[in-house]
């Protein structure tokens, strides 16, 4: 037996560091393409029109998606008004008085599912529960799709952010008298409020993508809607119509809203970031 | 009958008067027994020292003064813990309110992540203080020998104080909302010594308004601020597990110089196991 | 001081009350909320069951064996889009999973220094939550083109193999594959990365004080031991794959037929919910409901399956 490394060994070793390398270069490839791509030719077509001009009919220069990107905010805000206070409330019911029961790891593993269902799935949901119920598809079905999607995510976080609240404080404020309300709304929450503003943050923006639900519940309109019970515009939808048009300026204006969607995601996800890393209290 | 409807007398109170008695308490955490058969007398207005060694319960029983072990799902306490006449486990009896009249100070200083004044206003405020603000405020500091510290930065977090600093703003809020009785469980033990010094005179101040009932681990410190000692031991329980009594619960002077058990004999001269 | 201890004990009992009462309210407020997210799963079948159930009462589970999709005449049965669900997922995952698992490795081992490493994890964070639609666009107008001479060349070198037998067009299984294989990358590499990252460091260096070289302690040692994190980063990925909708109507070109050829137009089931639904109307609504249950029940089944391989991994820790 010699005890020396033998060559087949160590040319095994560098073949498979070779391989490796290979693997990260041919998948780098395609995603950084992906930025790469989005950036250069959403640049390109970058200009203050898109943000207030209509989206233009085919073969017609210029023009713009202000009534998408307002139709995405309107969206964003009903599935968020929806979301926030269910996933909170849920959060400080699983970590205030039902931790480590039964019940929290029957919430946990519900959450869990739900945040892995099809995303179209909760576009078939929001249609029957409100579209067949309004007769309309509409901005608040796209709304209460979206806030489905929400709600997995900024439960976790919350969770987590009232989790991470020491116990010696709660007992602090339970020690001079303070209600279980009363501690939980002026002690707790306060102290768990910035991972719950991230979470919130972040599942916003992971909704801001979401194509699917909309496809079947927001629809498209070529205006500004009305109100929340008229189909409506949004970003995402419009970069998937677009997509599929044979007419370069349209083609170019999907490329643009997709530039914002991933710049809006590149901040959020660097101020979620900092965020986090300066979440010690006080 | 309810706690808040005996209010104490406060013209009456005489230092042998009584405000805590309990008879025969056990507690169990789940099916551990923790703390077995425990009769005893607080008095008012003096300092009370539990001492013994880890694992005797002392901790366990200061928390069933104010009913903080109801946090813990698995606790449950037998026998009488008598405030004022009234009985803390009474079905009646409304835990919040008994935290409001029995005051806490935390082993670890466990200030609210807010600012310096908000952290003493914060209990006068759910209690219903209508009364100034600012002067309860710096009534609570002064008191607890902390105002000339902080009078400058009453708006700063009060996580950014030092240790010994926190530990005293956590008992000015404690006397903020003017309790009867104050508990204190290892107050000094995350503290250096001159915070601990500075802790332990501001007993002696408090003990002219406030019942103070301490837990520790330090026999000098009982020796220094305890009117009252109580000695808790560990004995091993048959089928496993330890659960712990009161040894013997007399003057700090006794308990020291002429203890009338062995084990507590042995556990002030430092021969304890 | 004697205001304080006057005024709590006259306005005491009302406001105790009152705070008591705000107390049981929010409390009953707060387990309300969390029962609902808890249920809302069921909610969300009973809806689709009952929104679908014209379609499962006429088509019955024939609907899965059938592979008509007629509105003219309003026969319905989703066999081709099932299959396209699946063998479009199987594409991604036979391109992602090697490479996702061996950038996963890469990135794990000190083969880079750290100052690149972190910022490389974050890119790929970043690019696990560029939204599906960006990948599609980015399929039709990058991808397409550039991999299209060489379908050609696999087509006229390989076409005597039946799944190559066809001419690539623009649209098609392998397209909408590939897309989808990128697209669920950047999960199995955050997944299976953090499995290796979080193994014990003796694993390790019990592995080389043993004398064994660095390939062999990953390949004999890490993966093993890191093995049902791994498994749980594909089924997640799997989930995904299988429910995703944009990439797929944009790339596989929506024909509703089945093809042994992956150069083929093909469908998937939320392709075709995606493409037909806002147009549909009676029975054809009711349809795609009833193939979106289907879909449904097919995520959940794989996502319960990595719940459970995950959770194990976990306690295994």
């Amino acid at each position: 037996m010699s005890y020396t490394v033998a060559p087949m060994r160590k040319a095994f070793g560098a073949f498979m560091t070779v391989l490796a390398t290979g693997c990260a270069l041919l998948l780098a490839l395609p995603l950084f393409s992906i930025l790469w791509t989005v950036i250069s030719r959403g640049m390109s077509g970058l200009s203050l029109a898109v943000f207030t001009e209509l989206p233009p009919p085919p073969l017609m220069q210029g023009g713009g998606f202000g009534n998408a990107i307002l139709g995405s905010l309107t969206v964003l805000a009903i599935a968020a008004l929806i979301s926030v206070p269910f996933g909170i409330m849920a959060a400080i019911f699983v970590s205030e008085f039902a931790r480590g029961t039964k019940f929290a790891n029957f919430v946990r593993f519900g959450i869990n599912v739900l945040s892995g269902v099809p995303s179209i799935i909760m576009g078939l949901f929001a249609y029957a529960v409100v579209v067949l119920t309004t007769g309309t598809f509409s901005a608040l079905a796209g709304g209460v799709a979206l806030a489905i999607l929400m709600i997995p995510i900024v439960e976790r976080t919350a969770e987590e952010g009232l989790k991470s609240v020491p116990m010696e404080t709660r007992q602090g404020a339970i020690g001079v008298g303070a209600t279980n309300f009363q501690t939980i709304s002026q002690i707790v929450l306060p102290a768990a409020l910035p991972s719950i503003a991230t979470g919130v943050t972040l599942s916003l923006a992971r909704a801001a993508g979401e194509t699917a639900p909309l496809l079947i519940t927001a629809l498209f309109n070529n205006f500004y809607a009305q109100g929340i019970l008229q189909p409506i515009a949004t970003l995402p939808v419009l970069i998937y119509n677009f997509a599929g048009a044979p007419y370069k300026n349209q083609q170019d204006l999907a490329w643009v809203a997709s530039l914002l969607i991933v710049t809006l995601i590149l901040i959020v996800s660097i101020v979620a970031r900092s965020f986090a890393r300066r979440q010690h209290f006080g | 009958m309810t706690v808040s409807n005996t209010q104490p007398n406060p013209s009456s109170a005489a230092t042998s008067e009584v405000v805590i008695s309990t008879e025969k308490v056990n507690i169990f955490y789940g099916a551990f027994h923790a703390v077995r058969d425990v009769y005893m007398d607080i008095a008012r207005n003096q300092v009370t020292a539990f001492i013994g060694p880890s694992g005797c319960g002392k901790s366990t029983l200061l928390r069933c003064f104010n009913r903080l072990n109801d946090l813990i799902p698995s606790a449950r306490v037998d026998g009488r813990i008598m405030f004022e006449g009234t009985d803390l486990y009474n079905k009646q009896t409304d835990p919040v309110e008994v935290r409001r009249r029995i005051g806490m100070v935390f082993q670890k200083p466990n200030p609210f992540p807010k600012s310096i004044y908000d952290n003493i206003a914060f209990g006068a405020r759910i209690n219903g203080f209508k009364g100034n603000m600012d002067e309860l405020v710096e009534r609570s500091l002064k008191r607890a020998a902390l105002w000339d510290e902080v009078k400058d930065k009453l708006k700063q977090s009060g996580l950014s104080l030092s240790g010994g600093q926190q530990q005293r703003l956590c008992i000015a809020r404690a006397i903020a909302i003017q309790p009867e009785v104050i508990l204190m469980d290892e107050p000094c033990s995350a503290l250096d010594p001159i915070s601990t010094l500075r802790v332990e005179d501001l007993m002696h101040e408090l003990k002219q308004q406030f019942t103070i009932i301490i837990v520790t681990h330090n026999m000098q410190q009982a020796s220094r601020v305890a009117d009252m000692t109580a000695f808790f031991n560990a004995e091993a329980a048959e089928g496993g597990g330890r659960f712990g009594y009161l040894v013997e619960y007399d003057r700090t002077q006794n308990i020291f110089n002429a203890p009338q058990q062995k084990s507590t004999q042995d556990y002030v001269s430092g021969r304890f196991g | 001081m004697s205001s304080f201890t006057n005024e709590s004990s006259s306005g005491s009992n009302g406001s105790l009350a009152i705070a008591r009462l705000i107390d049981r309210i929010f409390f009953g407020l707060t387990c309300a909320f969390a029962v609902f997210i808890a249920v809302i799963l069921l909610w969300i079948t009973a809806q689709l069951f009952q929104a679908a159930y014209p379609a499962i009462a006429q088509f019955g589970l024939g609907f899965i064996t059938t592979a008509r999709w007629n509105p003219v005449e309003d026969i319905y049965g989703a066999l081709p889009q099932i299959y396209g669900t699946i063998v479009s997922s199987i594409i991604a995952l036979l391109l992602a999973v090697p490479l996702g698992v061996g950038v996963a490795v890469f990135l794990s081992e000190d083969f880079l220094p750290a100052k690149i490493r972190t910022p490389i994890a974050f890119v790929i964070e970043l690019l696990a939550a560029v939204p599906s639609v960006v990948y599609g666009l980015w399929g039709i107008f990058v991808l397409v083109p550039f991999i299209r001479p060489f379908l050609n060349v696999i087509h006229q070198t390989l076409g005597w193999i039946p799944i190559f037998s066809t001419a690539p067009d623009i649209r098609g299984m392998v397209q909408a594959g590939i897309v989808l294989g990128i697209m669920i990358s950047p999960i199995i590499i955050a997944i299976s990365r953090d499995a290796l990252v979080s193994l014990p460091p003796q694993l390790r260096q019990g592995s080389l004080a043993l004398g064994a070289t660095r390939w062999e302690t990953i390949l004999k040692v890490l993966l093993p031991a890191a093995l049902s994190g791994i498994i749980g980063a594909v089924m997640l990925a799997l989930g995904r794959a299988l429910g995703e909708t944009m990439a797929a109507a944009m790339l596989i070109g929506n024909a509703p037929r089945i093809s042994a050829s992956v150069f083929d137009p093909a469908s998937t089931i939320a392709s075709l919910i995606a493409n037909q639904f806002a147009e549909a109307s009676g029975l054809q609504v009711s349809s795609l409901l009833y193939a979106g249950l289907i879909l449904m029940l097919l995520t959940l089944a794989v996502n319960v399956l990595a719940e459970v391989i995950i959770t194990r991994f976990q306690q295994i820790e």
